[in-house]
């Protein structure tokens, strides 16, 4: 059977890039475009959750949670004010693999906002009241959260999955640990972390190539050049097959599950895209919505999707169903990865698929703030802006024989690693 | 929040900035039009002036579970037809209902807007449900409550509280509809709502993105416009809230608590009832009481006193009768919620009995009128605001007047209408406690 073939996008996405090179040495992907006035910029630092020492968890968290506590001149009730008073949008968060900011701004406030953003990545005070009280609200969400049925099957899940590895532990911390972390360890990480090596920016909006080289500098210029990251070893979901439950007296089951996925390099990777889709990635269209929920009635929320942690990709899903029903909620989902698996997807549900994710492409580029998002993933990737052209060709290039290797490769006989939190009945 | 259009004078010339566009078809389907050029992409949305809120007594969640069925398909494209075109044109979908409107949408490139037009507009009145289709629905509805209320004890703390302040009014009862009264819904009742309320009078079409506002008007007119009207539209009449004389203390207790938790809910003027700049003034105390770590409540409990690791303030301004406005703090260790309650008190009878600050006032409206232009970026936030405005009784000339309003608004006002309506007698205090230890007999 033949691939289909997408039509060359009309308009190139890629064209609209600008690779700024900084005086500095510094990469930023801009997209220029005066139509509001508005300048939104992304940025992620390689060096996230991973790199937490060991029984220290959540010090990547607690780092990007503080950076706007108070910097340079101003303690953290000044800083607070200098935002508010110019109606700015600075925020940083940490996941696994980098540490991230985000900053929005009224065009006309564009130059101050790059100072306030300067101040929080080069000078953070690190505060001994700033660090109790953020550690205070870090203790505040575990507590929230300790007896959430979806934050107790997360870990369950990722314990089950990567034993002794990095990834299996907490990103925001734990308990038992949270009072550990010290202003020292806060410094040595943000030295470690924080260098021009592995930054990645994207900027839309109101500002030109030029001005936005000489405002990246000044913000970065203070950061080192190199890195000092511990290496993250490969790794892969362990426990693949097995069954955990953490008994919760709710009266519903909340469900993940899981098995290796394929990388984001791998020659296979967009037919396992398309097969994902099929699988569980379409709302309304995936078979494990018809299944599961349409048919059956048994779940509101059933999905799966395709993840990639920078040292393991993976395949993930995830089901909420009465404890009554639970057994038969989890047979049926099993049935459809082993179903899909063994025959692969069929020439109409792969047609389907294609359409799909070829046209709604489009959907992720409509604000400048999902476009930045978007041009720091490719960055992160290692990917060049003529993804973003290619991308949809790669999709349609998909034949049926690619769909079914894929499906035979991601989905294997269909096992799972599967955590459960509720009281199930039927497992 | 109403979203306004932004006048030069306040946000800077701001060029590629195009008029919003407004017609009404014979039929009485309202069309309001919000070009974005910046992309190929559109935004289609289908506003019923219809939610929970109207829910008839012992049916409460039929507008939600409405929602859900429509799409089950109809006489001309069977259950799925609709769907499977949206996702092979690329397009993604979604709906929601609320108190006061129900909407449907789409996001999608914007040469499809006319077949999509065509397929909602044949949903609006040819809905065909069978028990098959039906009953496992009613099941995915009572997974969903499960999902979001019956698992998780702060829900079940808020679903008590607006139970509480709402004695007579229905937004009291919560949108999804009490557990026993979803498990009896049926067809019957389902298509008794949509006949009465599907009706092209009673919706609204806003279209956002790269489109061209006649093209829009054509494109609705040849399939919106084929829809007949039907007569008037619903009358939507709740039985108002009286005027609350006693403030009510709510408890819940559950032994998944780790966290304790209090919030207390005032019963506020809307938009809609509200007397002129009353909602504004409520808007920006909401911003300069808990609006982020620079707001009173913030600053007072969370940084100097140290009796809360959180606090904050909310208006839902947007409602067609009188609303409410939450206030609600997170204890630190070691602080019980009966200190921190009334350390929240003291708080806002101190800021009631003080002038505004000048400072704060203005960081709170150059924060409230900037967030316009920051919706500007996203047309499916325009869409939104614009629909929630329009569907709870507020006109395009008052959504754009909305900035110069919060402008007008003086330090005078802000507290008259603190004192008035932050009296405590006007409100529920919730609080979210551990599971309560039996007392050992020896004390």
């Amino acid at each position: 059977m033949t691939a289909r073939t997408a039509a060359a996008p009309a308009t190139s996405r890629a064209e609209n890039v600008q690779r700024v090179k900084t005086p500095g040495g510094l990469e930023a992907w801009l997209v220029e475009n005066y139509a509001v006035p508005l300048v939104a910029m992304e940025f992620a630092v390689r060096g996230g959750a991973a790199q937490d020492p060991v029984g220290k968890p959540g010090l990547a968290t607690m780092l990007a949670g503080l950076l706007d506590e108070g910097a340079g001149p101003h303690d953290a009730k000044e800083f607070h004010r200098a935002i508010d008073d110019l109606a700015i949008h600075l925020g940083f968060g940490a996941d696994r693999d980098s540490i991230s900011g985000h900053l929005q701004t009224l065009s006309r406030n564009t130059d101050a906002a790059f100072d306030l953003l300067r101040l929080a990545v080069a000078e953070a005070r690190l505060e001994s009241d700033a660090i109790e009280r953020v550690r205070g609200q870090i203790v505040a969400e575990l507590r929230r959260e300790a007896n959430d049925p979806e934050w107790m099957v997360a870990r369950a899940f990722r314990e089950a999955a990567f034993p002794g590895h990095p990834y299996g532990r907490p990103v925001r911390g734990e308990m038992a640990t949270i009072d550990a972390l010290q202003r020292d360890d806060l410094v040595a990480m943000r030295d470690r972390v924080f260098a021009r090596k592995d930054l990645k920016i994207a900027v839309v909006g109101a500002i030109d190539a030029a001005t936005l080289a000489t405002r990246l500098d000044e913000t970065f210029g203070a950061w080192k050049a190199e890195n000092d990251l511990t290496p993250v070893a490969a790794t892969t979901i362990a426990n693949v097959g097995q069954r955990k439950v953490v008994p919760l007296d709710i009266p519903q089951s909340a469900m993940r599950f899981g098995r290796p996925g394929l990388s984001k390099t791998d020659p296979d990777y967009f037919a396992a895209v398309v097969v994902n889709h099929i699988l569980g990635g379409g709302t309304f269209t995936a078979r494990l919505f018809r299944e599961v929920r349409e048919k059956r009635g048994l779940a509101y929320s059933v999905y799966s999707q395709l993840n990639e942690y920078d040292r393991c990709p993976m395949l993930l899903g995830g089901n909420s169903t009465k404890n009554e029903r639970a057994g038969e909620s989890l047979r049926v989902i099993e049935e459809q990865f082993r179903e899909l698996g063994e025959t692969g997807p069929t020439a109409d549900e792969l047609d389907k698929a294609q359409k799909y994710l070829i046209g709604s492409y489009a959907l992720r580029f409509d604000t400048s703030t999902k476009i930045a998002g978007q041009l720091v993933n490719l960055q992160l990737d290692g990917f060049d802006p003529n993804y973003l052209d290619e991308r949809n060709a790669k999709i349609a290039a998909v034949t049926l024989e690619d769909a079914k290797r894929a499906a035979k490769r991601l989905l294997g006989d269909g096992s799972l690693l599967v955590a459960v939190a509720g009281k199930p009945e039927g497992l | 929040m109403p979203m306004p259009h932004l006048t030069p004078d306040a946000a800077g010339a701001a060029p590629g900035a195009a008029e919003i566009a407004e017609f009404k078809l014979s039929n009485g389907l309202q069309i309001v039009v919000i070009p974005d050029r910046r992309s190929p992409v559109v935004t289609h949305m289908i506003w019923y002036k219809n939610g929970s809120a109207d829910d008839p007594l012992g049916r409460s969640g039929i507008a939600h579970f409405l929602e859900h069925l429509m799409f089950k398909g109809t006489e001309r494209h069977p259950q799925g037809a609709f769907s499977d075109l949206v996702a092979e044109l690329g397009g993604q979908e979604n709906a929601f209902t609320s108190y006061d409107f129900t909407a449907y949408f789409q996001r999608i490139g914007k040469e499809h807007l006319g077949t999509l037009m065509g397929f909602e507009a044949d949903r609006m009145s040819n809905l065909a449900l069978t028990d098959e289709v039906v009953l496992p629905e009613r099941d995915v509805v009572l997974e969903e409550r499960r999902m979001r209320t019956d698992n998780d004890p702060a829900a079940q703390l808020d679903e008590a509280v607006q139970a509480a302040l709402f004695a007579h009014h229905p937004y009291g009862t919560p949108i999804i509809g009490w557990n026993h009264e979803i498990e009896e819904l049926s067809r019957e009742d389902a298509l008794a709502y949509y006949r009465r309320f599907y009706t092209p009078e009673n919706a609204i079409l806003i279209v956002a993105g790269d489109v061209e506002p006649d093209a829009v008007r054509d494109m609705a007119q040849a399939t919106y416009g084929a829809v007949p009207a039907q007569a008037e539209p619903p009358l939507r009449k709740r039985p108002r809230e009286p005027q609350p004389r006693a403030h009510r203390l709510v408890t819940l207790s559950d032994e998944k608590v780790e966290q304790p938790m209090q919030e207390r809910v005032f019963l506020v003027p809307s938009y809609a009832t509200a007397a002129p700049g009353e909602a504004e003034a409520l808007d920006i105390l909401a911003h300069l009481l808990g609006g982020g770590p620079t707001s009173r409540l913030y600053d007072k409990l969370v940084v100097e006193e140290k009796l809360a690791v959180g606090a904050g303030a909310y208006y839902m301004g947007s409602a067609l009768d009188d609303s409410r406005m939450w206030v609600f703090a997170t204890p630190s260790p070691e602080v019980d919620l009966e200190t921190l309650d009334a350390a929240v008190d003291r708080v806002l009878a101190d800021f009631l009995a003080a002038p505004i600050d000048e400072a704060d006032l203005r960081r709170a409206k150059t924060r409230l009128v900037a967030d316009a232009v920051y919706a500007r970026d996203s047309q499916s936030s325009l869409a939104r605001w614009y629909g929630e405005s329009l569907a709870t009784g507020m006109s395009i000339e008052d959504i754009q007047a909305w900035p110069d309003r919060v402008e007008a608004v003086t330090p005078e006002q802000i507290v008259a209408c603190g004192r008035k309506y932050f009296d405590k007698r006007r409100a529920v205090t919730g609080f979210l406690i551990p599971a309560m230890e039996v007392e050992a007999a020896d004390g």
